[in-house]
């Protein structure tokens, strides 16, 4: 079909693309939805998804809970977690620059980083795949594992999609943002909303991490890394716009693995050039239809 | 008069540190010296938080390197070159990321910084994984042997003395005057009839200048130049410097560099700790001290004073 190219290898790195794009979907629907409701970008959401790998990997290896059991506990292990970095660190400087929460989050990653790697080396960890095996589609072989994440993510990131934009609860959220007083008139705990916003965009990267687990190494840098990818595919897609977030991280990971195929050199490049050409071209982002939030 | 005092002393302890303190370690001071002021400049003065300012620092570095072991010029030549090439990095870089203001700023240059890093890596004259090693200390303008640390901890001292002064010229210059106003009130500049992106641009390019000149110095001092200098955490590194000495004043900034330094040669050899040490202080800092060191100390001196005046 393409020139020197088997089907094989094209449709195993769209898989592989797929599977890159639904954690980059997840990861910066996240980021989307705490910067959308409270301004912050959280700097620790490479990091809060590690702990969730870990909180896994911890839960299997501790207590003998398996994947089943920590695809629940760890988000909100980890969201937990998110509630108390909200209540040290964000809420005190809360009312400064934005910069200054950008910074504290990033702190904050020094932190746990460092803490992770001086318990478990650098090294990966081990997690087993829950569902081994796969299916033969003729033209690939099809891990039932990879299957499960394309699908399990596309429904959380659409249904995360559903309830912040089209329930009443999200319209809450969203006013409380805008005008953070007219809300509170309707006797809406403000603090306590943007406090479990931001422990639920902290608990789907746990999640996200519970998800990687057995597909990527357990590492303590396996969110950095990450996290900066994530940072060009929100501002491709235009920050603070949650479907923008979804789709420009489907997009990013399929186009990526097609650049493996095509032009190998260059797939750790192509997503700074795609996010540098959306700049010039569109400078509110791709999916900004209203004025970007900045 | 106590003032110029104090310049005298400082000169004077300048000149004799490197009888007293390893040289190395002194030049690596100085070239983070420096790199904190070029960061300073953006984000104390102009508001500009550039995450990825280590890619102007690490290409710098690589290009110092390549003239020195390729073309064997002379030293002010590989310094010179480094500088051209980061300012006219810091250009195209400002001319993408100032199209978005605030804090995505600071994430397109964290992105675009990970992209010169890709490119480091793949490009041939860089060494790759290996980094450049075994770069030479040639002769200062063709004539002067500085081959040893001593000597060429007084190259190093003069050209951050003149750096410094650079930056001190362009902070108290009427251009200073109005990348603080952008600061503090861009849409008033705006209707002032100024263009704030192009100040903005500029302002990149000088900051992006003055890292090259910290980046070209820094593979003269060590006399290598590795895929570390154009990271991520030396990016990290220098906010912390220039956030614990204190944003926007002049001496901040230089202090965090000696301070952080120094913390780091102490810490290194505690693996991990070094990191999650850096990652506390600039938190406790963030969260209690703003000011940092500098700021914080002559606001209290400053207190003090009145509290004087009055009784």
């Amino acid at each position: 079909m393409f020139d020197g190219v088997s089907t094989q290898l094209l449709f195993g790195q769209v898989l592989i693309g797929l599977i890159n794009g639904s954690f980059y979907a997840m990861l910066s629907m996240g980021l989307a939805i705490i910067f959308g409701l409270m301004s912050v970008v959280n700097f620790a959401h490479g990091a809060q998804y590690m702990l969730g790998a870990f909180v896994a990997w911890a839960l299997l290896n501790y207590l003998g809970i398996p994947y089943w059991g920590a695809l629940f506990i760890a988000p909100v292990v980890v969201g937990a977690f998110g509630l108390f970095m909200e209540r040290t660190i964000l809420r005190p400087i809360q009312n400064l620059d934005h910069l200054y929460s950008l910074l504290a989050t990033f702190a904050a990653v020094l932190i746990i980083e460092g803490l992770v790697r001086q318990q478990y080396g650098s090294t990966g960890l081990p997690y087993n795949s829950p569902l081994p095996g796969g299916v033969n589609l003729g033209f690939m072989f099809m891990p039932w594992y990879r299957l499960w994440v394309v699908l399990f993510s596309i429904v959380i990131c659409f249904g995360t999609y559903i309830l912040i934009e089209h329930t009443k609860l999200g319209a809450y959220l969203r006013a409380a943002n805008e005008k953070p007083e007219i809300v509170e008139s309707f006797g809406i705990n403000v603090p306590r909303m943007i406090s479990l916003t931001y422990a639920f965009g902290v608990g789907l990267a746990g999640l996200g991490g519970v998800l990687a687990a057995p597909i990527y190494q357990v590492s303590p840098s396996m969110g950095s890394n990450l996290m900066i990818v994530i940072f060009a595919v929100v501002v491709i897609g235009g920050m603070g716009s949650i479907l923008g977030a979804i789709l420009t991280g489907y997009l990013i990971g399929v186009v990526e693995g097609l650049t493996k195929v095509f032009y190998p050199e260059g797939a750790n490049l192509v997503i700074f050039v795609i996010m540098i050409f959306a700049l010039i071209l569109r400078p509110n982002g791709l999916f900004s239809g209203k004025e970007g939030l900045k | 008069m106590s003032r110029y005092l104090w310049l005298a002393v400082i000169a004077v302890a300048l000149i004799a540190a490197p009888f007293f303190v390893y040289p190395v370690l002194l030049m690596s001071i100085l070239c983070f010296v420096i790199f904190a002021s070029s960061f300073n400049l953006l984000l104390g003065y102009a508001g500009l938080l550039c995450f990825g300012q280590a890619m102007f620092f690490g290409t710098a570095a690589y290009v110092a390197g390549f003239m020195l072991k390729t073309y064997g010029v002379s030293l002010e030549i590989a310094l010179l070159s480094g500088i051209v090439v980061s300012a006219a990095m810091g250009y195209v870089v400002g001319i993408i990321s100032v199209r978005r203001s605030g804090i995505q700023f600071a994430m397109i240059t964290l992105a675009i910084s990970q992209f010169v890093y890709f490119l480091l890596l793949q490009a041939d004259f860089t060494g790759g994984e290996d980094g450049m090693q075994r770069i030479p200390r040639s002769a200062l303008f063709g004539l002067f042997d500085v081959s040893d640390h001593l000597h060429f901890y007084y190259v190093a001292l003069t050209v951050t003395v003149l750096a410094v002064a650079f930056f001190y010229r362009v902070v108290h210059s009427p251009f200073g005057e109005i990348l603080r106003a952008i600061r503090d009130n861009e849409p008033r500049v705006e209707s002032l009839g100024f263009r704030p992106e192009r100040y903005k641009i500029m302002a990149m390019t000088l900051s992006a200048g003055l890292a090259g000149l910290a980046g070209a110095l820094k593979a003269m001092v060590f006399q290598f130049a590795t895929l570390t200098d154009v990271s991520w955490p030396i990016s990290a590194e220098v906010i912390l410097m220039t956030l614990l000495g204190g944003l926007g004043t002049l001496t901040g900034p230089m202090l965090g560099a000696g301070i952080v330094i120094l913390m780091n040669d102490e810490l290194a050899q505690f693996g991990e700790w070094a990191l999650i040490t850096q990652g506390a202080i600039l938190l406790l800092v963030i969260i209690f001290f703003r000011r940092g060191v500098v700021g914080e100390t002559s606001a209290l001196l400053r207190k003090l004073r009145t509290r004087r005046d009055r009784s």
